[in-house]
């Protein structure tokens, strides 16, 4: 078995951190949010917890490393927060900082272990509540902290300025016209039926999929608007660092821009952690049982455009895909019946990768574990070699991948593992197939 | 001897059941007050039929992700608590237990029926045990308090068996059995065996959370 201790990973963010630690410090920050934050959730799973060990096959980690015990779910629970809780937090610093490289980049939230596990422990849950307490030490890897920070300064996660966000709208709006003249992206527009959100890293780095948004709303003659003003990012790394306020914050504003324009609902587009946010997390902090607004991931959108006719092809993708099943909008919102509808629905063949649905493999990039930046990638790869075992075993070239931290898992895997595959969202298979003018 | 005997059927086996009871209602009446005061983002979601649906679908061997994946624990485990149950409940000679005592009568099980079940009961004790030495993933979480609330589950089905077969003085194995299982039962709410109070609970949240929150299956 191999120690945590042994595979320490050099980034600033975990060792500034805990160079201003002392035990006492730590002491005080774990008891005071073990009494002031967590309840009987956590203490019911410390104790009922039976150390059987049936969760250690679930995870990606742990069976991409040969069984390595250290992997484990319930290894990982009690070396970090049981820990915690048995020692009243009294450990030393370097103890956290060990913890915190578990926490953030070897566990990936995907919950996968809750179907192993015949007590229904939430080992996601157990590692978010160490994330908390590395916050709240300030013990937290460099790249995802500055993406927080980002979120925190201009509510959105890719420091993208206000004019700079209207001004990509407007120049991809510019482009597709000349493509499908006549095609708009309104702005905040009052009372329209479908409120547009996506993550920023897509007007900084993926605009062809507002574009292609864009295209397929229009030809779908969906009345739709995106807002002008900060609110318009769905996606949120202060949720997987363990800042609940400023995921609070963010929530809030992602709300009520949808609220001020008296929209219908929002319909997000495809990534699964902004999904997780909205409609499990950031929700429940801020105490809405239900979405103060209607919220609807695009899967679910274009799964309506197909049963209502609205989503219209020329033809079918001719090329074998598979599916990568998010966990975020699979396990956390069981959309994968949707899923496969709107795959089949717009390609020949599709091969099932194995196990898949709600028991799928996590692309490992999850949970936060992409957005702790390069020091981490090889934990990646290596803690997700099944992932690539189920893509090579397809046989297939193409992936259909409705998220975007999948895409960059996934994509990441394939170049490491030489699988010569390739990543699609729906809508790049949508925008290749639909009707588009003559030119 | 046969004082100590009395003593430990009569008053003492009045306060290991009067600890195992107090005991637990006193830990379910805490953890759900301090559920109600911290959890209230979890309480809310909880719901009696995707509850429900968890538990029985766990209660299925080989159902489950879990139960399929190590099929030697799985049947360690049924027999174990199935068996716990019933030789609890029916053996004969509780069965008389239960009819002094409370005035209940209730059938019980054929005394060879009875052996067995003991001796597949201690069986999966020791498949606990070896799976807690030899295997990795297990041994690498197991802590003193696993090995003792294993060694306290043991102890009453093993005297049990010894005073059963005659082995050793009948009436001290007989004590001990006695005081082994008063201590069982007095430790339930403290320890480990724990599980035994909120399993329903926690099976029940995930449960909820899978069947209302992500339409999923938790199994
Ligand atoms: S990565 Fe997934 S399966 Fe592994 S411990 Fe974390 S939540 Fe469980
Ligand atoms: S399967 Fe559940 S009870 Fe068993 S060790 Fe894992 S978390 Fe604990
Ligand atoms: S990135 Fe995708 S597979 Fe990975 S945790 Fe998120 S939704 Fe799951």
């Amino acid at each position: 078995m191999s120690q945590i201790a042994d595979r320490i990973i050099s980034d600033p963010g975990l060792e500034n951190g805990v160079a201003g630690l002392t035990t006492e410090k730590i002491q005080k920050v774990v008891n005071r949010m073990l009494e002031g934050e967590t309840g009987a959730k956590l203490k019911a799973y410390r104790e009922t917890c039976m150390r059987c060990g049936l969760c250690s096959q679930a995870c990606h980690f742990y069976v991409s490393h040969d069984n390595d015990p250290s992997y484990s779910p319930v290894n990982k629970a009690t070396e970090t927060m049981y820990e915690l809780m048995d020692k009243k937090g009294k450990v030393e610093p370097q103890r956290i900082y060990e913890m915190a490289q578990m926490a953030y980049t070897e566990c990936n939230l995907c919950k996968r272990c809750a179907h192993y596990c015949p007590v229904g422990i939430d080992t996601g849950y157990i590692m978010s509540m160490v994330r908390r307490i590395c916050y709240l030490l300030d013990v937290v890897p460099q790249y995802i902290r500055d993406t927080a920070h980002s979120h925190a300064s201009t509510m959105n996660q890719m420091w993208v300025k206000d004019d700079e966000w209207i001004d990509s709208l407007q120049w991809q709006e510019d482009e597709a016209r000349d493509e499908f003249p006549g095609l708009r992206i309104p702005l905040d527009k009052e009372g329209a039926d479908v409120y547009y959100s996506v993550i920023a890293p897509e007007p900084k780095f993926r605009t062809q999929l507002i574009y292609q948004a864009a295209a397929i709303m229009n030809a779908a003659g969906i009345d739709w608007t995106m807002p002008s003003e900060p609110g318009w990012d769905n996606s949120d790394m202060c949720m997987f660092v363990g800042d609940f306020e400023n995921m609070g914050r963010l929530k809030r504003a992602h709300y009520e821009s949808a609220q001020k324009l008296r929209v219908k609902r929002i319909v997000m587009g495809e990534c699964g952690h902004a999904f997780r946010s909205v409609y499990d997390m950031g929700n429940r902090w801020l105490g809405h049982k239900k979405m103060p607004v209607p919220v609807i991931h695009a899967v679910e959108f274009y799964h309506e455009l197909m049963t209502q006719g609205k989503l219209k092809i020329t033809h079918k993708y001719e090329k074998p895909v598979t599916i990568q099943d998010p966990c975020n909008i699979i396990r956390g919102k069981g959309l994968m019946d949707k899923l496969r509808d709107v795959v089949h629905f717009l390609c020949e063949e599709v091969v099932e990768m194995t196990p898949n649905r709600e028991h799928n493999y996590c692309c490992c990039a999850g949970g936060g574990v992409i957005n702790c930046g390069p020091p981490f990638k090889n934990t990646r790869m290596t803690g997700n070699r099944i992932k690539a075992d189920q893509l090579r075993a397809t046989g297939v070239k193409d992936v259909v991948i409705p998220c975007h931290n999948c895409h960059g898992g996934l994509e990441d895997i394939i170049g490491y593992y030489d699988l010569g595959m390739h990543g699609k969202f729906i809508g790049d298979i949508i925008y290749e197939l639909m009707e588009k003018p003559e030119m | 001897m046969t004082e100590i005997y009395t003593f430990v059927s009569g008053p003492l086996a009045w306060v290991a059941f009067g600890i195992f009871i107090i005991g637990s209602i006193y830990r379910l009446v805490s953890m759900y007050a301090l559920a109600k005061a911290k959890d209230g983002s979890s309480l809310a979601y909880m719901s009696l039929p995707f509850g429900l649906r968890s538990i029985l679908n766990w209660m299925i061997p080989f159902n489950t992700m879990g139960w399929k994946g190590d099929p030697l624990m799985t049947v360690a485990t049924f027999v174990f608590h199935i068996g716990f149950l019933v030789v609890a409940v029916f053996l004969g000679a509780h069965v008389v237990l239960w009819d002094t005592n409370f005035g209940i009568s209730i059938p019980s099980l054929p005394d060879v029926a009875g052996d067995i079940v003991s001796f597949a009961v201690i069986a999966a004790c020791a498949i606990f045990a070896y799976r807690r030495i030899a295997l990795p993933h297990v041994k690498g979480v197991t802590r003193g308090k696993d090995w003792f609330a294993l060694i306290i589950v043991a102890l009453p089905f093993i005297t049990g068996v010894l005073a059963y077969h005659q082995v050793g003085p009948v009436l001290l194995m007989t004590i001990l059995h006695v005081l082994a299982a008063e201590l069982l039962l007095a430790l339930i709410p403290f320890t480990r065996l724990s599980h035994a109070l909120f399993v329903l609970f926690t099976r029940a949240y995930m449960g909820s959370e899978f069947g209302g929150v992500r339409n999923a299956r938790d199994w």
